[in-house]
């Protein structure tokens, strides 16, 4: 079902208070991955915010939707998330990467309520999220497992061990989204390592592929609902984003993988986000 | 207790492997909750026979070692026991950032039962050789390292690692053992070496395929030099019975380990880690494959090229015997 004018605005309006409260963490951590950060928020606000089912306060709960970040390292755009839900005490996102803490830039299954599993070490998601979803099967249970995958990631073979694998054994209660922002450390994905033609290469490995705008919560809400209605083929959603969504002076710049912010970049980085809220809100008026 | 209890009749008959894959079918029977994978090597491991038995309950995901231990961490997440099989090798290096991160790090009741270790699978050559692998897992946080002398005590291993919370590795070998133990009830206890044979001149501390051989060779030992050898079957690498080896530095003060393994890092090292914190002096050995590439050829050949044959292990107590080492026999004046 399409999303009503409200739901829409609640999810901006959620996805813009996560972004700012990403870019604070940024701030007290003294550095993070922000780029990833905001190119994937709305992803995980909408998987959050409108489809999994999940309780904060019962975080262990068997019949749980389980979230899986394959691309560890934009823990610092998920905790935000997971402090705002109830998961744990916001105030901890002021000690983030401080020594002894229990916010690392990859987050800790075993410290963090509401982490799913420990990642990090890119292309190990996938197969963890597969092992989950068939375990489930198994149990007879009825929850979904959703995987977010970073693009760069899909330069690891393990991601394609698991792709195989997931077809093989028609994993259709896993749902694997892919934050296609274009960008890795050391440059656009196309000059590193051609993912090209992406999409294709999915289906080549018994996936439905579903491309969507990953900063168009319509287009998302569409994905998604088809994704969690299929029962024949395990399916993928290439969410297009940008790397740095929402901040002028960082997005589509894969230099902005990994960055810090001093007081005036902050200011400037709030700004900037409430100028890109505005112009979503607006477009959103027209429709 | 159906299908786990075996005895030398059985060991005649199977391999260590075939004990395993039949240890787990009877464990299986019992805890619905376990299930099994393997990358193209159900049969060699023998974990198909559990396949065979559980169909349902077993994930064969082709050749494919990284993606099969991120589904065991994601079964062991949904509450399940994955018990995965393939070689020592592919375990302890194709798989092992899967295993380090996915399994260790996040401490899930994964148990790994490697087969084809050491020197075993001889004449594949050493691309399937592992010699490495106790080095690399006694080095994983929260993994138990379990190395089994015979079919029977991998029965044994097989059913404690279920017990035993977190992740485990057990190292096997291709094709039959020598038999160790006529029957499961020597009490086995993870983190608990075995006195095989008690004696004060000098410890020979052996684990794997290698404590039958340390067995004969302080038998022979004692009959043609009149040597009392101490052997002690440390099937535990981690947690390893440290009390043992402190017990066995001060009460024969040479010690001598020997694995089908390399001498970095194994056994060897986990017990002169251990015997050197005891501030004692004593004399030390490790025999094992030396820091090399090991050799192709039979299983046997290897282990008596490399001297960790009986007659290797005998020719070094013989040698640290003739040492004196000390003239000082007064210990109660060391630190």
């Amino acid at each position: 079902m399409a999303l009503t004018t409200e739901e829409r605005r609640r999810l901006e309006d959620k996805a813009h208070e996560l972004r700012l409260l990403s870019v604070d963490t940024v701030a007290w951590a003294g550095s993070g991955h922000v780029g990833g950060s905001m190119s994937a928020m709305d992803i995980m606000t909408i998987l959050y915010h409108k489809y999994m089912r999940v309780d904060p306060k019962d975080p262990a709960k068997p019949d749980r939707d389980r979230f899986i970040l394959s691309k560890g390292h934009v823990g610092v755009g998920y905790a935000p998330l997971l402090a705002d839900l109830g998961y744990f005490d916001k105030e901890l996102l002021r000690e983030y990467n401080h020594t002894g803490s229990p916010l690392g830039m990859h987050l800790d299954s075993n410290k963090v309520r509401g982490v799913e599993a420990s990642t990090g070490s890119l292309g190990h998601g996938l197969a963890i999220g597969l092992g989950m979803a068939l375990g489930a099967r198994l149990r007879g249970e009825a929850w979904k497992t959703f995987v977010l995958l970073g693009d760069g990631e899909c330069d690891e073979g393990a991601v394609w061990e698991s792709a195989m694998a997931a077809a093989h054994f028609k994993a259709t209660n896993l749902i694997t989204v892919v934050d296609r922002n274009h960008c890795m450390i050391d440059g656009p994905t196309e000059d590193v390592m051609a993912l090209e033609p992406f999409a294709d290469k999915w289906r080549a490995f018994g996936f439905e592929v579903i491309e969507a705008d990953g900063h168009d919560f319509d287009a998302l809400a569409s994905a998604i609902e088809r994704a969690m209605a299929a029962t024949d083929k395990p399916v993928v959603i290439i969410a297009d984003t940008i790397k740095g969504c929402g901040i002028d002076f960082i997005a589509g710049d894969y230099k902005w993988h990994y960055g810090g912010f001093d007081a005036e970049k902050l200011a400037k980085a709030k700004e900037s986000l409430g100028l890109y809220h505005e112009s979503r809100l607006a477009k959103g008026a027209e429709r | 207790m159906s299908g786990l209890t075996f005895t030398m009749l059985d060991t005649a008959k199977m391999s260590t492997a075939e004990i395993y894959g039949q240890a787990l079918c009877g464990l299986g029977e019992e805890h619905p909750e376990i299930v099994g994978l393997s990358a193209d090597l159900a049969k060699s491991t023998k974990i198909g026979a559990f396949g065979e038995k559980f169909p349902d309950r077993f994930f064969n995901v082709g050749i494919a070692e990284q993606n099969m231990f991120g589904m065991a961490a994601g079964l062991a997440k949904a509450g399940l026991v994955p018990y995965v099989s393939t070689f020592a090798i592919f375990t302890a290096m194709r798989g092992l950032d899967q295993v380090h991160t996915d399994i260790c790090y996040q401490n899930l009741d994964v148990k790994m039962i490697a087969t084809h270790a050491g020197l075993s699978f001889g004449q594949a050559g050493t691309t399937h050789h592992c010699t490495e692998d106790i080095a690399i897992m006694r080095s994983m946080a929260n993994l138990t390292v379990v190395v089994p002398a015979d079919g029977v005590e991998t029965a044994n291993a097989v059913r404690a690692a279920y017990e035993r919370k977190g992740p485990v590795y057990i190292r096997i070998n291709r094709g039959f053992d020598q038999v160790v133990y006529d029957g499961p009830d020597y009490g086995f206890e993870i983190g608990k070496a075995v006195t095989m044979r008690d004696g004060t001149d000098l410890t020979v501390i052996a684990c794997g395929s290698t404590v039958w051989r340390a067995v004969e060779a302080a038998a022979m030992l004692e009959k043609s030099d009149g040597l009392k050898v101490r052997v002690l079957n440390m099937h535990t690498i981690k947690p390893i019975d440290a009390e043992a080896i402190e017990r066995a530095v001060r009460e024969t003060r040479r010690i001598i380990t020997v694995e089908d393994h390399s001498v970095v890092g194994g056994l060897g090292g986990a017990v002169a880690e251990v015997a050197a914190g005891t501030g004692k002096s004593f004399s030390f050995k490790r025999l094992g494959v030396p820091d090399c590439f090991s050799i192709i050829g039979l299983h046997e050949d290897l282990l008596a090229h490399y001297g960790i044959d009986e007659n290797g292990i005998a020719a070094a107590v013989r040698e640290m015997m003739g040492k004196d080492f000390e003239a000082d026999d007064d210990w109660e004046d060391e630190v």
